[in-house]
């Protein structure tokens, strides 16, 4: 049984073929980076997203790996180019088989 | 009223010059050691080092930006900005972002594509404390090229943990 | 008359001291003391009209915390308000009915709620937390929500979003004066080991600094917030418990009747400010 969460996804609904597009990916993760104590002075073990892609029509574009660094409720931004319409799918990966997945039409003219 | 002062100073100024000297020796034992302090600097060349397999890396095209001052280091915004092209032929292929005095110097690696358009990530990172981070780059000809950025980092006076 | 004072000091000085020397440092010592003294007199002394008007504690983030706020696709509080609306929804509890249910859409019948809490309803002053759970219990058939739950900081954070850019409305009434009047003795009273009040802080040196950070004038207009320091969303309660820890005092205890004064006297000597819920603080 794999755990997942909420996640949010910016990217434009349209653009021109070509275009450069931005995208915003956030997704909710506490990103427990393994090194807080609680208070009764146990080790809170890691649990982390470790790896980000960003796929169009399946191909994969971007990716990204993270680290016990990255903040709290990771967010991300990157760039594209607009290639032709169809899906992006967006895909989080994480310790305790954690995996979050959002998909997001664009239509490219 | 007398009151004598003569031998008791007498003693203080000699213990006095006595720490002095014992200070002065500390301080350029850590001149010539400065391993302890900056142990993390050391891991975060380390981390550097394996991701170059020891290759140059070249100064320029990549600029690193995060707040001079940072009101708290669990979130700190961090953008990474290369000059390149982006095309097929020449193009940013990784960006590893390394941080100096975090307990772990890898932060995050970006993996870029000709289909990137531009070379900008920008991400939110936790900072332990002030420092000094790097943005280390691979560009798609196999070349290194690096930039970086100091920060300090202050915290809240109410927290919860006293 | 300080020419006077200081011939004198120095006649004392030489005649204690056979060495003039030793006189001599003696006397660095004691003008060293003496200047540490009164700067940290100067700096502790209480600046003139520290509070003329309200200032958010959003003025005082740097350009990339107001952003995060500011900006849905940033802000991580958005997360709990997109729960809240889920739970808005869902049928729950013995008489199986949602929030939904009996209010409809919270555009519209939550509009400007959240600016009228804490307020007494049926004599007994509630703050926004616990009007939820008392809907939750009487109407629902559920047991309350705790404090700083998912489930009651999404159920806060979406109702407090669709008040987003109101004036907070809180104002003294014949019915919550005497609670107000407890608030602002809270709020005025020393307490903790390092024996400090809210007001000495927050409305005497409001604007000036403590360590490296700019005190601010307090005023809850944001919450719930998602503060950097905690990594995830809160209520103004765990703030405040924040702040009581930060001065060594034994902490109120959640949703008790203290917590609801307090809260009252500061919605209250924040009104007039715009709603900025969900807020980002660090």
């Amino acid at each position: 049984m794999s755990k997942t969460s909420r996640s949010q996804v910016t990217v434009p609904a349209t653009a021109k073929k070509n275009s450069i597009i931005e995208i915003r990916a956030i997704v909710q993760h506490d990103m427990e980076s393994g090194f807080r104590y609680t208070e009764s002075g146990k080790l809170i073990p890691r649990d982390i997203i470790r790896i980000f892609t960003c796929s169009y029509n399946n191909i994969e574009v971007f990716k990204a790996d993270f680290y016990p660094g990255i903040g709290a409720n990771p967010l991300i931004i990157f760039t594209t180019i607009a290639t032709e319409s169809g899906t992006l799918e967006f895909k989080w990966l994480g310790d305790d088989g954690y995996e979050a997945v959002h998909q997001a039409r664009i239509t490219v003219s | 009223m007398n009151m004598k002062f003569n031998s008791p100073l007498k003693i203080h100024r000699r213990t006095w010059m006595q720490q002095l000297q014992k200070l002065a020796l500390l301080a350029f034992g850590t001149y010539l050691m400065p391993s302890i302090a900056l142990a993390k600097k050391e891991e975060a060349d380390e981390a550097i080092q394996k991701i170059t397999s020891g290759a140059k890396i070249q100064e320029g095209r990549v600029t690193l930006t995060i707040p001079p001052l940072v009101e708290n280091g669990n979130l700190v915004v961090l953008k990474v900005s290369v000059d390149s092209p982006m095309t097929a032929n020449d193009y940013v292929k990784v960006i590893h972002v390394i941080a100096e005095g975090n307990p772990l110097p890898n932060i995050f690696a970006a993996y870029l594509t000709p289909r990137s358009g531009t070379a900008n990530i920008t991400t939110r990172v936790r900072l332990a404390d002030s420092q000094r981070v790097w943005a280390i780059v691979q560009m798609s000809n196999g070349s290194f090229w690096q930039g970086s950025a100091e920060t300090l980092v202050t915290l809240s006076a109410c927290t919860e943990m006293v | 008359m300080v020419m006077t004072v200081m011939k004198l000091f120095i006649k004392h000085v030489l005649q204690f001291h056979k060495s003039f020397v030793r006189a001599v440092i003696y006397l660095r010592l004691i003008t060293f003391c003496c200047s540490i003294l009164l700067a940290a007199a100067a700096s502790m002394a209480a600046p003139q009209g520290a509070i003329n008007s309200k200032q958010s504690s959003y003025e005082l983030m740097t350009p990339e915390n107001k952003a995060m706020q500011d900006d849905p696709s940033l802000n991580p509080a958005m997360f709990w308000v997109a729960e809240g609306e889920s739970l808005w929804q869902t049928k729950s509890g013995q008489k199986n009915i949602a929030c939904a249910s009996c209010h409809g859409d919270a555009k519209k019948s939550m509009r400007g709620v959240a600016t009228q809490f804490p307020k007494i309803i049926k004599g007994r002053l509630q703050t926004l937390e616990g009007q939820i759970n008392q809907c939750r219990s009487t109407q629902q058939g559920e047991p309350a929500l705790a404090y700083e739950s998912k489930e009651l900081l999404a159920l806060t954070a979406y109702l407090a979003i669709q008040s987003k850019g109101m004036p907070i409305t809180v104002k003294e009434t014949p019915a919550n004066q005497g609670q107000l009047k407890k608030g602002q003795q809270w709020f005025q009273e020393r307490m903790g080991q390092l024996n400090l009040s809210c007001a000495q802080c927050h409305e005497d040196r409001a604007g000036l600094k403590l360590g490296g950070s700019l005190i601010p004038q307090g005023h809850p207009n944001a919450y719930p917030i998602y503060r950097l320091e905690w990594q995830t969303l809160g209520s103004v309660q765990r703030r405040l418990r924040n702040c009581m820890s930060g001065v060594r005092a034994q902490q109120f205890e959640y949703g008790s009747p203290e917590m609801a004064q307090l809260e009252l006297f500061l919605m209250w000597r924040a009104r007039g400010m715009p709603l900025e819920a969900p807020g980002v603080r660090p």
